[in-house]
């Protein structure tokens, strides 16, 4: 049981500046997942923890020890590889064994321990098979199992669930959570995959380029993301982006071609020094409906219907305005045909605004 | 309308034998058992024949039975010749081992000049062992021995040492120099296993508290034990058999004390001209070499199974 602390963390290979001032503090028994898109430096900011990459400058605390000259061995954590890294001439039992046997617990002990584990994991009946006998799910069991026999401080994950497929993905990504809500250590977990780290972490952490973006419980990120390019990543499909320049005919107005929004009451202030200049509007597709008659109509524009994608529970709608594309995910009674009109309303108070310059969320 | 069946086709006899699976099979496969059968099994069999005939140049000689083989068992130089093959590819492959592995170790890190280094290392394996034997022989010369030199010179010695005017202190010449070359060999090898192992097991065992020396011992170790298997019974084939090296360095001296079972069978069968007598002293090379085989092969079918 452990806080993890990061500060000032900086990683650099030659000149190539990977990890940029990465300030986070991981409280104790919480799930912090980091999540970015691909090379943004997730893997290598959650290698600095393990001690398995230099630090260039920084610290890093766990529990109150600084580590940064500690070796992984001596840092009293456990990851999960995105292969497995399963030892493969040796068997489950070995494999999940092994860190115990280097850190000299008495055999009897070993195997209580093993055992238990594999129970937890409903491995028991694997112990004697070696990895390559194992499917792809129980190969990531064991893994998962080789880490927390050993009942370490800290849980880091490195993309585990990204070799199983989808159906598998979403059984594991549950038995994760339980499993953390269980056994209550501190865990680092990093993905690319931006519903794993909502439905995951306790609070998830938006990198880019080696930058923290944002850092926050996931509904928090979801739902006032800091920037244009939280607000793009979290959330699926993806927040659409209008370009609107902002002008005043008695209240402020978001205006582009084929579409005029009124700025809802709580944000005018914000956007006054605005006029006359354009501004990027957010909406995501969720927060799009169907017009009705009694929708005030400076919430509602009208759309071309280009593809209608019915998922059952929904409808996703790629529709046209002026030269923007936009997405909407309507209620599956919806009778939409494509290359016909439709009328959407905006949710008012789920509208985003950015800055065009600096990208940041006018709020 | 009536269909042609294929058996109603006149095929051409080649077409019909290609198609024919097993006379396929043979027609590829003669060439190399002609191969074989000319250059492997004639030759061993006419070895076989000569060793038990008392064949010797310009004498076809006549069946003798077992004589040869106990003449050369009685015979003192050959017992210290049997005893020098065992001892020379025991010690020289041990420490190719060592040495090879220590090399392929600090090959797969990463360090400044590490290509120039690989590079470097192979030169005792591409320049031809005679040259390179002779080389040696220079520097372990009795008068000129450039080591000699150094050693008196630095002050670690007051007395020449006697590299290849002592028997025993020859024979552990030969030892250095074979390990001198065949260790690209073993280094470059092992390299290669080394590479297919995944670096994600050093850093997970790292993680699981080993040491350099234990992931070593537990990780990488058992993964490179096939490649290493090959590796060894090659060489352990090859240094058995050696010629080239004992040949040029001490050439079987000082007094017959450095030789081994290929050079003492040449000294025999072909320099004196006792072909019969030098076929038995090459044949005992043959259980050895069968057996070493054998156990390679029964091993790396056990590691396959597994
Ligand atoms: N050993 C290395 N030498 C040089 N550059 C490296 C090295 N390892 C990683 N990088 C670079 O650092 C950046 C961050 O890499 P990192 O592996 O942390 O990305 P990531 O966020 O984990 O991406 P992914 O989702 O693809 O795993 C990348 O641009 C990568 O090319
Ligand atoms: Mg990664």
């Amino acid at each position: 049981m452990a806080q993890v602390v990061l500060k000032d963390l900086n990683k650099k290979f030659d000149e190539v500046h990977v990890v940029k001032d990465v300030n986070l503090h991981v409280r104790d028994k919480e799930f912090l997942v980091l999540v970015g898109p691909s090379g943004c430096g997730k893997s290598t900011t959650l290698r600095m923890v393990a001690g398995l990459e230099e630090i260039t400058s920084g610290e890093i605390h766990i529990g109150d020890r600084l580590v940064n000259d500690l070796p992984p061995k001596d840092r009293d954590i456990a990851m999960v590889f995105q292969n497995y890294a399963l030892y493969p001439h040796m068997t489950v039992y070995d494999n999940m064994a092994f860190g115990l046997k280097m850190r000299k617990f008495p055999k009897a002990e070993i195997e209580t321990r093993v055992k238990e584990t594999a129970t937890l994991l409903g491995i028991q009946d694997l112990l004697k098979r070696k990895p390559r006998q194992l499917s792809g799910g129980q190969r990531q069991r064991v893994a998962v199992g080789r880490a927390i026999v050993r009942h370490p401080q800290v849980f880091l994950f490195d993309e585990p669930l990204s070799n199983l497929d989808a159906k598998l993905r979403v059984q594991m990504r549950v038995e994760l959570k339980r499993l953390h809500d269980r056994l209550e250590t501190t865990a680092i977990y990093v993905t690319h995959d931006q519903v794993e780290a909502m439905t995951l972490g306790d609070r998830v952490v938006v990198m880019k380029d080696g930058l923290v973006h944002q850092v926050g419980e996931p509904l928090e990120v979801y739902s006032k993301p800091r920037n244009k390019f939280v607000a793009g990543f979290i959330g699926s499909p993806a927040m659409n982006f209008i370009d609107t320049t902002i002008s005043d005919a008695g209240g402020l107005y978001a205006e582009t071609t084929g579409m005029r929004v009124k700025v809802p009451a709580d944000r005018v202030s914000r956007l006054a020094p605005y006029k006359g200049k354009t501004v990027t509007l957010g909406i995501r597709p969720e927060d799009l409906r169907e017009a009705a008659g009694s929708d005030p109509h400076d919430l509602v524009f009208e759309a071309l219907v280009e593809v209608v994608e019915p998922l059952g529970s929904e409808i996703l709608l790629d529709t046209t305005v002026g030269t923007h594309t936009v997405v909407a995910r309507v209620d599956p009674t919806v009778r939409a045909k494509h290359h016909q009109k439709i009328r959407l309303a905006f949710i008012p108070h789920r509208i985003h605004f950015f800055d065009n310059r600096t990208e940041e969320a006018i709020v | 309308m009536a269909l042609l069946r294929p058996r109603d086709v006149q095929q051409p006899v080649l077409a019909r034998l290609l198609d024919n699976e097993r006379a396929l099979a043979a027609v590829l496969l003669a060439p190399a058992v002609l191969i074989l059968a000319v250059f492997i099994a004639y030759p061993f069999v006419m070895g076989v024949w000569l060793s038990l005939s008392s064949t010797s140049v310009g004498n076809p000689g006549r069946f003798v039975g077992l004589q040869n083989f106990l003449k050369a068992w009685n015979d003192s130089i050959f017992q210290t010749t049997f005893q020098n093959t065992f001892v020379y590819t025991f010690w020289a492959t041990i420490f190719k081992l060592a040495l090879g592995m220590w090399l392929a170790l600090l090959l797969n890190r990463h360090f400044r000049g590490k290509r120039f280094v690989r590079a470097a290392m192979l030169l005792p394996f591409i320049i031809p062992t005679v040259l390179s034997t002779f080389a040696w022989r220079w520097m372990f010369d009795p008068t000129f021995s450039v080591l000699n030199w150094l050693l008196y010179r630095t002050g670690l010695i007051v007395t020449k040492l006697p590299f290849l005017s002592d028997g025993t202190w020859a024979l552990w010449c030969a030892i250095v120099v074979n390990t001198w070359r065949g260790m690209p060999f073993f280094a470059i090898t092992l390299l290669a296993g080394l590479q297919t192992i995944n670096p994600d097991l050093q850093e997970a065992a790292s993680l699981d508290g080993a040491n350099a020396w234990q992931r070593f011992w537990h990780v990488t170790w058992p993964l490179l034990k096939p490649v290493t298997i090959v590796v060894v019974v090659f060489s352990i084939i090859q240094t058995f058999s050696d010629f080239q090296l004992i040949y040029v360095l001490t050439g079987g001296g000082p007094a017959n004390s450095t030789h081994l079972l290929a050079t003492y069978a040449y000294q025999i069968g072909v320099a004196t001209g006792l072909l019969g007598e030098g076929a038995a002293i090459s044949l005992f090379m043959f259980p050895v070499l069968l057996a070493v085989v054998w156990i390679q092969l029964r091993y790396l079918r056990r590691l396959e199974g597994a």
